[in-house]
């Protein structure tokens, strides 16, 4: 059936057991699953397991409380309560099998091939599944049931249509997401037919969110189906949840009982049926619960300690940024990791220190808890952070942040996913000079304006009026270096500030950040794998690998004799990566002259 | 701007015609002669067959269908095939009653939502958000006619804090139709509350992630006001879902304005497919759709105010 040479991740037989070993591990999930079961159970024995006759109406039994014979007691025309529940245990499970099959049969087939084929396909299918959402449902389904006579299967059936949509929009992201996996193409160059495509890795893909979908769906399904037979849409000789509850509620005021009985059948059932879904859902999403605060100051990480790299140059009091000793470590499901392993280093101001290592070195998780802007995983411990000179370690969180904006500046790596999309630049600008700073309106515009012009920018008003995605990847760095030199900070910040920009931009930003450290006496720190922007900026050094400082010094130093191997593999690397970049770019454009002339 | 209110406005007033026609033909192929419904048993066949031609139900199927098409167009949706009152009349009445119940209850669904879901996106591992998870799974699946039977049983019924059943208009009294709203509305919003609340949560779990998020700390915003930023960036799944709930909730009103003996559009929905009155259903319908679209075309305007990026696509 399926062809063994192209495995789709996730599926095949192990990891279908895993997923059911690990469902019976969990005991809401089991419970749920047991209940369920006894339900379908209890409505497929419903003839050998009914004490009575379920329709059979004995007058003294009206509305008779529970008793040996009559576990449930009667209902107002005299019939056995727990007979009939177990009779519409049956007709509720059926209904709902219906349902769920039918939304399967509908959304599914097309909810792959408009992920899958995309293009008019997904456009055609995307609005017919719309369409459907926004119609009435409960009005069509009454308009069914009053001309189809009530015919119970065929309601169910369009109850199933209404949830098409639902299946509909898992399998076309499911099939979107597969799509794009390069095994897929490897299949198609392979020679499978879409056909064979299809079958080998989209059912698999789809298989468990459909689950997940059918233990929902059958929850809806179930309410629908028990509502409309609440307000008399069903046939009076088959017993049904609905039917009874609307008897119960008619004598509510005096019996409540007999309205409580299938409510809590309904309730019970999809209840069962919800915990399923979500249990299920959580083993296959595994997703990662974030560690609560409380939790994280408890419990002090249990790594193992190494001594403390890295060299300090200056006295306390000369320097802007000071750590002594700095461990990081990082929570996770598997235990704790430990990023940043012991280090010291040191920054004085006017001086420009680079932070140099390959990604993973732990030189952003470095600077992130200098400055307190771990994400909530993240656990720092030192023996001393000091920034300007004051120890900052064990100050509490607000007096921390306080430092932020005023005192330090930090530019980011990315320019484009640090700018908040949904406000302008000049919102974003002067937000914090009008919050932190306490400027008016029109001081901060003014500000925001001027610090625009001085990173380089011309026509500062229409930047101001842009949004982030209106504006270019350089222009957006230079609006986050003017926002993090707005404050007039006294310790800037760098974390890669050159590496998502274009190669002619990069030159100019490095340069605008040289200028304005000079121009504010600011220190520089900057983070960066890539020695060239060392060569051009930097006067000292730190290079980390593994969490660890390997070795500090003066950029000449370090680049006429490199004291640890890594440094100078690292040197090479970035030469190496710079020459081979002019040479490709001008190879490029030999050949462009050649394909234009 | 303008183009984008018209593209919207087009394709709402195009599902509109379309879903309507569906149910025409629907209504005419599932009921077939309505007259027997409408008439009762006991009619006599000359009865029966007096109607129909007063109703023009001899007439081909396509006949009808442009009859009643063209004017629908004009803003006239018939009579009642039981009582030959207007259609409009006769919904325009009840349309106040069911829009009380499902506004307040979308109303108490974005409070609520939103102040769940900011507390829980807040501290993700708290004990709130844990209850809130277990709550959801239940609540979501929970159908609002069985909340509402709950609800009757306990606050109407054993404490009597509100009245069991019944409607009093706002013209009349407000303390009074607040109190006849408040349970229907909390029953049709319970399911709304948690889906919304799960879905800030969520996204407030996914933007706090953000590059954008760290930087603006960096700035030095307070707390508050980089929540602000959160909740901006998060909100749209959630509007999303407050607007799907909307149309959901005008369906799930049907059984719950039932159960409390609400006069809105459920129970005359629930009268007319009874006996096959379909002018009656259609004018639903029509109504119905009508809402849908204005609410999706609201969600738009505000989707497109709270993230400007969705315009210019």
């Amino acid at each position: 059936m399926t062809d063994p040479s192209y495995p789709a991740p996730g599926g095949g037989a192990p990891a279908q057991q895993r997923l059911w070993s690990r469902f019976l591990r969990r005991p809401l999930g089991v419970t749920a699953l047991a209940v369920f079961l006894l339900i379908v159970l209890a409505g497929l024995f419903a003839p050998l397991l009914a004490p009575y006759d379920p329709n059979l109406v004995d007058f003294s039994l009206t509305q008779a409380p529970p008793s040996a014979e009559h576990l449930m007691g009667g209902d107002s025309a005299g019939r056995d309560i727990f007979s009939r529940l177990l009779y519409g245990a049956r007709t509720t499970v059926y209904g709902a099998a219906v349902a769920c099959l039918v939304g399967v049969l509908l959304g599914v087939p097309a909810g792959v091939a408009a992920g899958y084929f995309g293009g008019l396909t997904d456009r055609i299918c995307s609005s017919i599944s719309d369409g459907v959402q926004s119609v009435p449902g409960m009005i069509v389904l009454l308009i069914v049931a009053a001309g189809t006579g009530a015919d119970f299967t065929v309601l169910m059936m369009t109850v199933g249509a209404f949830m098409a949509p639902g299946y509909y929009r898992i399998s076309r992201s499911r099939a979107l997401a597969v799509r794009k996996e390069p095994y897929v193409d490897a299949a198609r160059v392979a020679g499978l037919t879409h056909t064979r495509v299809l079958h080998a890795h989209m059912v698999r893909a789809v298989q468990a969110p459909v689950v997940i979908q059918s233990a929902l769906t059958a929850g809806v399904a179930m309410g629908m189906q028990t509502g409309l037979q609440f307000l008399g849409i069903g046939t009076a000789s088959t017993p049904d949840w609905g039917q009874m509850m609307n008897d119960g509620f008619r004598t509510m005021g005096t019996h409540p009982l007999i309205l409580l009985w299938p409510s809590a059948a309904l309730g019970l059932t999809i209840a069962a049926l919800a915990f399923m879904g979500s249990t299920l859902a959580d083993l296959i999403s595994v997703r990662t619960e974030p560690v609560s605060r409380r939790r994280k100051r408890a419990v002090a990480p249990d790594v193992e300690v190494v001594p403390a790299t890295g060299r300090l140059e200056h006295p306390v009091e000369d320097s802007a940024l000071r750590i002594e000793n700095l461990r990081v470590t990082y929570r996770t499901p598997h235990g704790d990791k430990q990023v940043v392993r012991g280090v010291c280093l040191d920054v004085s101001p006017g001086e420009v220190l680079g932070i140099v290592g390959e990604s993973g070195s732990g030189k952003s998780q470095t600077v992130f808890s200098a400055l307190d802007l771990l994400p909530a995983e993240g656990h720092t411990s030192a023996d001393g952070i000091w920034i300007g000179g004051e120890p900052v370690g064990d100050l509490p969180r607000a007096k921390r942040h306080a430092l932020l904006g005023t005192r330090v500046g930090y530019v980011p790596q990315e320019p484009m996913s640090n700018l908040d999309p949904c406000y302008t630049i000049g919102h974003q600008l002067t937000e914090p000079l009008r919050s932190v700073h306490r400027l008016t309106r029109t001081q901060a515009g003014e500000r925001a304006r001027s610090i625009l012009r001085r990173v380089g920018i011309d026509d500062p008003d229409r930047v101001l009026a842009s949004y982030p995605h209106q504006v270019s990847g350089g222009m957006a760095q230079r609006v986050l270096i003017a926002g993090a030199v707005a404050g007039k900070p006294q310790l800037l910040v760098a974390d890669e500030p050159t590496t998502a920009l274009d190669v002619t931009v990069q030159a100019e930003v490095l340069e605008l950040l040289r200028e304005l450290q000079e121009e504010y006496g600011m220190a520089l720190v900057i983070v960066t794998h890539n020695f060239g922007v060392v060569a051009d900026i930097c006067d000292r050094v730190a290079v980390m690998r593994h969490g660890r400082v390997v070795e500090t010094g003066a950029v000449e130093e370090i680049f006429a004799k490199p004291a640890d191997p890594y440094t100078a593999e690292l040197i090479r690397a970035s030469l190496d990566d710079t020459e081979s970049r002019d040479d490709l770019d001008a190879a490029w454009n030999k050949a462009g002259r050649t394909v234009r002339t | 701007m303008f183009r984008f209110t018209i593209r919207r406005l087009m394709s709402g007033v195009a599902l509109l015609l379309i879903v309507t026609s569906a149910t025409f033909f629907l209504a005419h192929l599932a009921i077939g002669d309505p007259t027997a419904g409408l008439l009762g048993n006991s009619a006599t066949p000359a009865q029966r067959a007096a109607l129909h031609e007063k109703l023009g139900l001899d007439r081909p199927l396509f006949v009808q269908f442009w009859d009643w098409f063209s004017h629908a167009l004009r803003g006239d949706f018939g009579t009642s095939w039981r009582n030959f009152q207007p259609v409009s009349d006769q919904i325009a009445l009840r349309v106040p009653v069911t829009l009380s119940v499902v506004i307040a209850a979308t109303v108490l669904a974005a409070a609520l939502g939103l102040a769940v879901g900011v507390a829980t996106g807040l501290r993700p591992g708290g004990a709130l958000a844990r209850v809130l998870k277990l709550a959801s799974v239940v609540l979501f699946a929970l159908p609002g006619f069985w909340v509402s039977l709950v609800l009757v049983m306990l606050f109407a019924v054993r404490l009597q804090w509100f009245p069991a059943v019944g409607y009093v208009p706002l013209t009349q009294s407000a303390s009074g139709w607040l109190s006849s709203i408040t349970l229907p509305a909390v029953a049709l919003a319970l399911s709304a509350i948690v889906m919304i609340a799960e879905q800030l949560r969520n996204g407030f779990v996914e933007v706090t992630k953000q590059d954008y998020v760290r930087t603006l700390r960096a700035r030095g915003l307070s707390t508050r006001r980089v929540t602000l930023h959160v909740l901006r960036n998060a909100s749209p799944a959630a509007l999303t879902v407050l607007a799907v709930m909307f149309v959901g909730l005008l369906g799930g009103a049907i059984v719950v304005e039932i159960i409390f003996n609400l006069p809105g559009i459920g129970q005359l929905t629930q009268s007319a497919s009874q006996i096959g009155d379909i002018p009656i259903l259609l004018g639903l319908t029509a109504v119905t759709v009508v809402f849908v679209v204005l609410v999706n075309f609201l969600l738009d305007l505000v989707l497109g105010w709270i993230n400007p990026k969705v315009r210019d696509i």
